[in-house]
């Protein structure tokens, strides 16, 4: 990607007014779905994605359940309104690669050995889309595992760093994903120290590299105490209300 | 919906227990060492309706890739450049596991992954492909078929893909009275940068180069890592329902930039015999 104008003032701030290693805000109710057994919506930035979480339950059809761990099935859909044009609603390829990365990302969190037979389905409705979406996704869909009382060994936080005016920024939004060098959307088992998600499109050099994935991670731990922030809020109601940990 | 599911493909317990076992003296069950890739064999120009053509034998991965050259609209967005699409199948004579029907979401990944790999290097210089900006551009499509399966589809398809594009010869268009004319010329495509795609599998804490269908049944998960000409990363994507630490991912994207670069040397001398 080669960048037509700069994206960076001389003052260092970025198109939405943030610093390099700023988050924008980030806002998580759990429990927002009243019928299902787990929920979250998160607002991450201009992000708005609700998250419902259905299981364990009985697998349908029974052919799909393995007899000795719980099968994880993951939809990631954008509504036709939550871009600038109209999204067609069907599935494109791009949400189903999405799906399936996202379903791979939060796997090695869950405790899927302690529930064999069973299904636990995870819906990700994108109401708007800024940028970002698939970690603000991963993000609530953790959180909304986690509500829904499932088994698990961490949370998974995630968040993109990337390349803007060859500087690495932190959590890229929709103008410098489509504008900017570079973008790397990792997710990130906190205490485990983990990797469960790492893609990367654009141009970055071994340092570059290396920088950007160490930022993407420093902003996953920020995510984490938000997203520990909103259970607390929800089960003990009393926790201070932590807004986008910077 | 993506959903979990087990592997169609059986490895004996014995196997596999053998296998981990190998791994821990360093070895793996075809007696290649951790970063050690298959043979890669090459041939281009195998179909000569195509434009470009190349047939890639990484050990016993089969794929044929060919490109095809129209023109068309661009792209929204991207009016003032060339289309660039790759798309991939795997083919009923892949394995026995294999039905016709629609791509499944491993495909579909398969060929956005090898996409990305392509589109983001920017090894086609796409902006010197418009004929009439914002109205005509060269449309390329590279269209790769799978016809044997023994794991890492992504590097093998991701060189098929390369070379068939760099032993390429792209029709010339010419625009008269609004009208796009065929001039029965051919031209050499426009190449920035030379894209190499390394795949590893982690099993256990070690990270096997070029993993088999049998190794990737046992792997705990996946990273492709590619990287261009300049030694920039160009794409990255994990895979698989497993972790991978931040020491594995560093030492992953080490190997695939010194592993990549000869490789590319390959490749590079591959695609100029062809021209010569």
């Amino acid at each position: 990607m080669t960048q037509a104008r700069s994206l960076i003032d001389e003052g260092g701030k970025r198109t939405d007014g943030r610093t390099a290693n700023e988050l924008r805000d980030i806002n998580i109710k759990v429990g927002v779905v009243k019928n299902a057994d787990g929920s979250a919506l998160i607002e991450f930035g201009k992000n708005k994605i609700v998250v419902g979480v259905y299981g364990p339950r009985e697998v349908h059809p029974k052919h799909m359940a393995q007899t000795d761990r719980c099968i994880l099935r993951c939809r990631y859909h954008m509504t036709p309104f939550s871009t600038d044009t109209r999204k067609n609603p069907a599935p494109s390829r791009r949400e189903v690669e999405i799906s399936k990365v996202i379903r791979e990302s939060l796997e090695p969190a869950l405790m899927l050995e302690d529930y064999p037979r069973a299904t636990i389905d995870v819906y990700i409705e994108v109401l708007q889309a800024d940028g970002g979406s698939r970690c603000a996704g991963i993000t609530a869909a953790s959180v909304a595992l986690a509500d829904a009382g499932i088994n698990m060994r961490d949370i998974v936080s995630a968040c993109a760093a990337g390349k803007v005016d060859e500087k690495i920024v932190l959590d890229i939004n929709d103008t410098e994903d489509k504008e900017g060098g570079a973008d790397m959307p990792v997710a990130f088992m906190p205490n485990l120290k983990q990797i469960t998600l790492l893609q990367l499109d654009g141009r970055l050099d071994k340092d570059q590299f290396n920088a950007c994935l160490k930022e993407a991670i420093s902003g996953c731990e920020r995510v984490y105490e938000i997203q520990r922030a909103s259970l607390m809020q929800k089960y003990f109601g009393n926790e201070p209300e932590l807004k986008n940990g910077n | 919906m993506s959903a979990s599911r087990r592997s169609t493909v059986i490895v004996e317990n014995l196997r596999k227990l053998h296998m981990k076992d190998q791994i821990s003296n360093g070895k793996r069950l075809d007696g290649r060492i951790f970063n050690e890739s298959r043979p890669l064999s090459i041939e281009t120009n195998v179909i000569p309706k195509a434009n470009g053509s190349a047939w890639v034998k990484l050990g016993n991965t089969e794929v044929v890739a060919g490109v095809k050259v129209e023109t068309g609209e661009p792209f929204e967005g991207l009016e003032n450049k060339g289309a660039l699409i790759v798309s991939a199948e795997v083919l009923p004579t892949a394995s026995p596991f294999v039905e016709p029907g629609p791509p499944d979401e491993e495909t579909i990944e398969l060929a956005r992954v090898v996409d990305r790999g392509i589109r983001e290097s920017e090894m086609l210089a796409l902006d010197k492909l418009a004929l009439i900006p914002g109205k005509i551009v060269y449309t390329v499509f590279v269209d790769c078929s799978i016809i044997n399966t023994d794991g890492n589809l992504f590097d093998a398809t991701s060189y098929a893909v390369v070379l068939a594009l760099l032993t390429s010869k792209f029709p010339v268009y010419e625009i008269k009275d609004e009208k796009v004319v065929d001039t029965g010329k051919v031209q050499d495509p426009p190449i920035n940068t030379v894209p190499v795609s390394i795949t590893f599998a982690r099993i256990g804490d070690s990270l096997m180069l070029d993993p088999t269908t049998e190794e990737e049944v046992c792997m705990d998960a996946r990273i492709t890592l590619t990287t261009n000409s300049e030694g920039e990363y160009t794409a990255v994507q994990k895979g698989s329902n497993g972790y991978l630490t931040i020491e594995q991912v560093l030492q992953a994207a080490d190997i695939a930039m010194t592993k990549g670069q000869e490789l590319r040397q390959r490749v590079i001398s591959i695609g100029k015999k062809e021209k010569a």
